[in-house]
């Protein structure tokens, strides 16, 4: 509030002044006259003393006015928030007169908000749009030398030093009474510094289709499975599981397309979703992917295009959850998605995959806890790959043959999340990946691998996350790796509620 | 066309509170599911995926509403694709909406701890607070069920007169304490405490959400010798252990309440049950504080 009146003062001196000036310099080319000039300079003195005495009068009427509406000038308002006994001397029991909507307690907190202010999108149901941002940082570092091809998911740590994981923001509200929406955007930067940006999902929500169905169109991450449609803020590890990387992918699979999915009328929660996504670019790695020019499974792939409609990746998926106890939850799933790859001309890749959750959550919580969860998924990829010759050297001779094969890659995670004490989860993560033998032998993203992570995360608040991570690396025909990382995490704004 | 799936109304209700309410007031005409337990920290319900399969065939959501639920219930109401209790249609009743909550924060800064920017979501525990709830789930219902508009107003009356009497035992029974300090782990009793002439202006939180710290707690014992305050109020969920550690220093008791009907062992799960006990339970340590 102060800068804010500093400078409305400041302002009307200055026009004052320049007026002066020019008023000044006006008189003094008319007449030379020194007995005149002084009287003039006296009485334009005494206008400008005048003039000040009005502004002055005229700022401290506004003052009051400011302090009226903020109440009594005694009361510090920041203090206020906390302390009952302010808000006490408002009778309980009593009901707002136009018993509208919640409107008493936008109407008293509005009143109070002052011009120094800042000014605040509201919580939920306060404003058309929830806005949050998540900051993610790591630190650490490892004992390989090759963090790129270690470090399987886009957002994970990949240098020694910091990582700015991401930046993520989201944006989510009620279209119209038909539509909810929502946008994720996620910033990151890279080992040299440059900023990058992602367009992680946009995609608007039908909430009132008949039939138990719901629809969801535009940029989305696949239900695949439980780790697949999440942000990497609400992972309960540092870093992706190796499987999720090598099969959906870096940044999961996500691509422009449509869902349908519907609520099966069964006693016990199920659910029927069906995907239909494009198939081409980055974020459907096992599918038209160019792999930045790269070879994949010692074969050129290229990214084509859509031409039928059997070019798009089809992706269904059922899952169903239990109560086994008041206190046990159980939720499994199988997962599936079908599409063409870059390897061939009429090559197709197929993935399935199968998720068990279990939770237990104390029946007399604070803050949600204690709890111990455990999440499992197990993944396996058929690859038609197409036949391919490979010139080492361009000197037109064939150096090596590949033929067509279906090469079939595996791999699951399986993580357990401790929460022992109000805020501290301890969790434990075993990784593996494997495939099976191909023409193309030298391939490290199709060779053995296994990582056993611990980890211990503090939740400050729900709002903060301190996490320590120890990553212990064995891949075949490269030998063992330790990592450490620890990271950091902020939310602003919206918290989007938890979902199981 | 019968407006309701299955005859009777099938009515979720957010927590145990708001069911007993449900349950004086709809009756039989009802079947009545409740999401959270009484024992657990209403801000933290798993959002479980059975809650999704039970709102999908609700008639009716009632929720406390001023931000009580939001940490969960969102998500399962977008998933239950049930447009008879979608936010803003007449099967979806918000409690606190056209309450006047307290404590509404003057500025939104999440440094002042897990702020409700409506105001306290613990009002439930004034009964008077309760009969207005009463009387908009009765003015709901009978939009759902217009059948059962007498059926619900005949209840409504009653459950009326039983609570406008208790209300008398209830005043003269904590009047001899009346301005008394009363220690809470968290801001759940501010309701209560003002409705019964009490005062409850000290928390174990610091914060409201952030958990204890040894210099606040040191800090509360010397408020608490300061304001001659001699009862801490712990729920099911809250570290008893703190609570009695605090009490040692301060000379004073731990009385165990609840705001869920039934949230502790032998509590009934009736409302006007659970109002009756709370008093009991603070008149009986407030008594037993005075005389040591």
């Amino acid at each position: 509030m102060k800068p804010a009146r500093l400078r409305f003062g400041l302002a009307r001196t200055l026009v004052i002044t320049l007026g002066l000036g020019s008023t000044l310099l006006g008189h003094a080319q008319e007449t030379l006259d020194a007995e005149g000039l002084r009287r003039k300079v006296v009485e334009l003195q005494q206008t400008f003393e005048r003039a000040r005495r009005e502004h002055q009068a005229q700022i401290d009427a506004l003052r009051k006015q400011i302090d009226a509406l903020q109440g009594s000038p005694g009361q510090a308002s920041s203090a206020s928030a906390a302390k009952p006994s302010l808000a006490a001397t408002i009778p309980p029991g009593t009901t707002n007169p136009n018993s509208s909507a919640s409107s008493s307690a936008e109407s008293s907190s509005d009143k109070r908000w002052r011009p120094g202010d800042p000014l605040r999108l509201g919580g939920p149901g306060r404003s058309y749009l929830d806005l949050s941002v998540v900051g993610t940082l790591a630190a650490g570092g490892s004992t390989a030398n090759d963090l790129d091809a270690l470090q399987l998911g886009g957002h994970d740590p990949k240098q020694r030093g910091f990582t700015l994981q991401a930046l993520e923001t989201t944006f989510t509200g009620m279209v119209d009474p038909y539509f909810r929406g929502q946008a994720n955007v996620a910033f990151q930067l890279d080992s040299s510094g440059e900023t990058g940006v992602e367009l992680e999902e946009a995609f608007l929500e039908t909430i009132s289709l008949p039939g138990n169905l719901q629809f969801k169109a535009g940029q989305f991450l696949t239900e695949f499975g439980r780790h697949n449609p999440t942000h990497p803020h609400s992972w309960a590890f540092v870093d992706q599981p190796l499987v999720m990387g090598r099969l959906l992918g870096p940044d999961g699979l996500r691509n422009p397309g449509a869902r349908l999915s519907w609520l099966v009328p069964t006693p016990f929660y199920s659910e029927l979703f069906l995907a239909v996504q494009n198939s081409q670019g980055e974020t459907a790695t096992s599918f038209l992917n160019s792999n930045e020019g790269e070879r994949l499974f010692g074969r050129e792939v290229s990214e084509g295009s859509i031409q039928s409609f059997a070019d798009l990746i089809f992706a269904p998926r059922y899952a169903m959850s239990f109560e086994l106890t008041d206190n046990q939850t159980l939720l499994s799933g199988l997962s599936a998605a079908f599409g063409p790859n870059g390897s061939g001309t009429d090559t197709r890749t197929e993935i399935y995959g199968t998720d068990l959750t279990w939770k237990w959550k104390s029946p007399r919580h604070e803050g949600g806890f204690p709890f111990v969860a455990w999440q499992t998924e197990f993944l396996l990829r058929r690859y038609q790959a197409g036949a391919s010759d490979l010139d080492f050297d361009a000197d037109g001779v064939i150096d090596l043959s590949l033929p067509e094969e279906r090469l079939v890659d595996y791999g699951f995670y399986s993580q357990l999340s401790y929460g022992f004490t109000r805020g501290w989860v301890a969790g434990l993560r075993g990784d593996y990946s494997s495939g099976d033998e191909a023409a193309w032998s030298l391939d490290l993203d199709r060779a053995t691998r296994w990582r056993i992570s611990p980890n211990l995360s503090w939740f400050p608040t729900e709002f903060s996350k301190v996490r320590l991570q120890y990553n212990h690396d064995r891949r075949e025909q490269v030998g063992t790796d330790h990592s450490i990382w620890l990271q950091l995490e902020f939310l602003l704004g919206a918290h989007a509620a938890h979902k199981f | 066309m019968p407006w309701t799936a299955h005859g009777r109304l099938f009515v979720a209700c957010t927590t145990p509170d708001i069911a007993a309410l449900a349950t004086a007031v709809l009756g039989d005409r009802a079947e009545i599911v409740c999401l959270a337990k009484p024992t657990e920290d209403p801000h933290f319900v798993d959002a479980k995926p059975s809650f999704i399969a039970k709102l999908n065939k609700a008639d009716l959501l009632i929720e406390g509403g001023a931000e009580l639920e939001s940490g969960w219930l969102g998500p399962l109401l977008e998933s239950s694709r049930n447009s008879r209790i979608a936010a803003g249609s007449k099967g979806h009743i918000s409690c606190a909406e056209g309450l006047q909550l307290l404590d509404v924060p003057t500025t939104l800064d999440r440094s002042h701890g897990d702020v409700h920017s409506k105001g306290n979501p613990h009002y439930l525990v004034d009964p008077l607070m309760g009969l207005k709830v009463a009387e908009s789930i009765a003015a709901h219902a009978s939009g759902v069920d217009p059948a059962g508009a007498t059926y619900f107003e005949g209840r409504l009356a009653s459950f009326r007169t039983l609570l406008e009497s208790k209300m008398k035992t209830w005043t003269a029974a904590l009047a001899p304490y009346r301005g008394q300090h009363v220690v809470a782990y968290h801001n759940t009793w501010l309701y209560f405490t003002q409705r019964f002439g009490l005062k409850s202006e000290l928390f174990l939180e610091p914060k409201p959400g952030i958990p204890p710290t040894p210099t606040h707690l040191a800090n509360v014992v010397a408020q608490m010798k300061a304001l001659k305050a001699h009862v801490i109020a712990v729920e099911p969920f809250q570290s008893r252990k703190t609570a009695e550690r605090v009490a040692m220093q301060a000379n004073a008791v731990v009385l165990e309440v609840t705001q869920y009907p039934g949230g502790l062992k032998g509590w009934d799960s009736d409302y006007i049950h659970m109002i009756d006990q709370l008093v009991a339970g603070f008149v009986s340590s407030l008594g037993e504080s005075r005389s040591p």
